[in-house]
């Protein structure tokens, strides 16, 4: 069993906006037909996009970081928006786990957006059928390009790195060792919606030094006196090992 | 939506009326000459029924696919929905003919006074039973909507919709078929009672309840100070649009109360008066009011649910 994934660095993610923009090329151009916007220029933009990065901020000023969270379909092992779907428009891929919209059935009812816990399907209000993340389905099979472009939109945008692709389900992947290896999670597990896409948390690199540590207790230098002459005449380990 | 399970609660409620009123007059006194009271009452279920469904149509994006909906009904309420609505269109419609001919002799003499109605009708009380049922669990069946997920749902939607076919069916009857007007009247107060005791308990229980997701599950930071600064987008998406709704929390207790009133005191009094006064007009406006009430407890039932996605729709910027 395959399941395709997205892994996300929010370590790294610095929030540029980058795979918002190149998924949305992709796929306005893609032969699925152009993701809707409405005045774009204008008053009161709105669109269709299949991926957004929100910005949180944790903790009170001044201890506060700034964490960049892209988020599209988590493309579930256990999806709940795809049973509750009347027409079988929404699916998963059994071949490779990804969630799917047929548009060509869809009837635009949007119970699967209700179904969803997190918000990552946006009905087209021009098509008027549900629309969402495809992981590039139309790139990663396309044998017309080299192997190393054969990956979703986002991932071969972001300048950071902070997008990683594979297979969950193949333990030696890049994906699963980084999930294993960097502490990978699931949003939500509250549901039981086994999210496939998973997310590394942000990580501090910090030596541990004890206080001893920064002192020499054993420096010689530091007192101006004598060296103390023990009872013993011939040479000590001190002697030997300090200076 | 909100006219949709209205409408066809009401359908649903009127046939349920009907078919039980059938079994009272069998019983007690026999069928008498009230066919034009089935007939009617059988040909406004219909109406209300076929309008719910027309309704329906309207939210969706692409209605003119909409015989697609019929095909996930292994794993779809709402697909079940689809197919069993037509189902009851059809059952309650027949059973409404079978009424017409066997009130009319000349048409059919051997078919008059057999129990057919019943057979009739009792199939499609099952059918009409499997439709509340289909169209409550649409609400019930998605977990993490925690205000909808209880079998009260399916209990609240059952009732209500009884109780104002009840209720109407009370005004027909004072109007074409006297002699059942006492018996619809006091079950559609006791049936409204019902209704009371569990849409309050599914009121109590969602004041009460704890929300499983919160901000830190949404996003997995651990801190109990984490706000949104930006959510992506500046002017509006369709999870903007979708999932909120601009009434205040103010305003929504006060629609709470008004339904509360209109859908349980106000239509149990005007019955137990239109009784008295054996007056169609207050029975009808006994049915107007309990219909408005439930216009405002469907808007209160959707506005109530607070979905998790809203955690990450919070801030625009
Ligand atoms: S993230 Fe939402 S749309 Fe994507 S598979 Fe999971 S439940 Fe379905
Ligand atoms: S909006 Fe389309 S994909 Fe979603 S549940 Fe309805 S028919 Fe299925």
């Amino acid at each position: 069993m395959t399941q395709l994934a997205l892994v996300i660095d929010l370590n790294v993610c610095v929030g540029c906006h980058a795979c918002v923009t190149s998924c949305k090329e992709w796929n306005t151009s893609g032969v699925a037909g152009y993701l809707s916007d409405d005045r774009p220029y204008g008053e009161d933009p709105t669109g269709t996009f299949f991926n957004r990065v929100q910005t949180f901020e944790v903790g009170e000023y001044p201890n506060c970081e700034t964490v960049h969270f892209p988020k599209s379909c988590l493309h579930c092992e256990d999806p709940p928006c795809v049973p509750v779907c009347p027409t079988g428009a929404s699916y998963k891929r059994p071949e490779d786990g990804i969630v799917l919209v047929d548009y060509d059935k869809c009837i635009g009812c949007k119970y699967c957006a209700w179904a969803c816990p997190y918000g990552v399907r946006e009905i087209d209000t021009h098509q008027k059928v549900m629309k969402k993340c495809t992981l590039c389905i139309d790139r990663i099979y396309d044998e017309a390009l080299p192997v190393s472009e054969r990956k979703p939109a986002c991932v071969l945008a972001c300048p950071t790195s902070a997008r990683l692709f594979g297979d969950i389900h193949d333990p030696d992947s890049n994906v699963s060792v980084a999930i294993r290896e960097e502490g990978g999670y699931a949003l939500m597990p509250e549901w039981g919606t086994k999210p496939a896409n998973h997310y590394l948390p942000r990580r501090k690199t910090r030596i541990r030094i004890h206080e001893d540590e920064l002192v020499r207790s054993d420096n010689p230098l530091k007192k101006e006196r004598e060296r103390p002459v023990g009872p013993v005449r011939e040479q000590t380990l001190d002697d030997v090992t300090s200076w | 939506m909100i006219v949709l399970t209205t409408l066809i609660g009401v359908g649903q409620g009127l046939f349920l009326a009907l078919y039980a009123g059938e079994w009272y007059m069998r019983i007690h006194s026999g069928l008498r000459d009230s066919g034009e009271f089935y007939v009617t009452a059988s040909v406004l279920s219909v109406g209300l029924l076929i309008a719910g469904l027309v309704a329906s149509f309207f939210h969706l994006g692409r209605p003119e696919r909409a015989w697609r909906s019929a095909a996930q009904w292994k794993t779809s309420w709402l697909s079940r929905e689809v197919i069993v609505l037509p189902i009851v269109v059809a059952l309650v419609a027949l059973y409404g003919a079978a009424h017409y001919v066997a009130s009319s002799p000349d048409i059919a003499p051997w078919l008059v006074q057999r129990y057919w109605t019943l057979w009739i009708g009792g199939v499609a009380t099952a059918a009409v039973l499997t439709l509340f049922l289909c169209t409550a669990m649409i609400y019930a069946c998605i977990r993490f909507l925690q205000e909808w997920a209880t079998p009260l749902t399916v209990f609240n939607y059952t009732l209500l919709g009884s109780a104002s076919g009840f209720t109407l069916a009370t005004a027909l009857a004072q109007h074409y078929a006297a002699e059942m007007t006492l018996f619809f009247g006091v079950w559609a107060v006791v049936v409204t009672l019902v209704a009371l005791a569990t849409r309050v308990a599914s009121l109590i229980r969602n004041t009460r309840s704890r929300r499983k997701s919160t901000l830190q599950t949404a996003t997995g930071v651990k801190h109990q100070h984490i706000t949104q600064r930006s959510q992506g987008l500046m002017g509006g998406s369709f999870n903007t649009r979708e999932f909120f709704h601009s009434a205040s929390p103010a305003w929504l207790q006060r629609l709470m109360w008004l339904f509360l009133l209109l859908v349980f005191p106000v239509p149990i009094l005007l019955i137990v008066a239109g009784l008295s006064v054996k007056m169609t007009g207050i029975l009808t406006a006994a049915f107007v009011a309990q219909y408005i009430g439930l216009l405002a407890e469907r808007w209160f039932f959707f506005a109530q649910a607070q979905h998790p996605q809203n955690l990450y729709y919070q801030t625009m910027g």
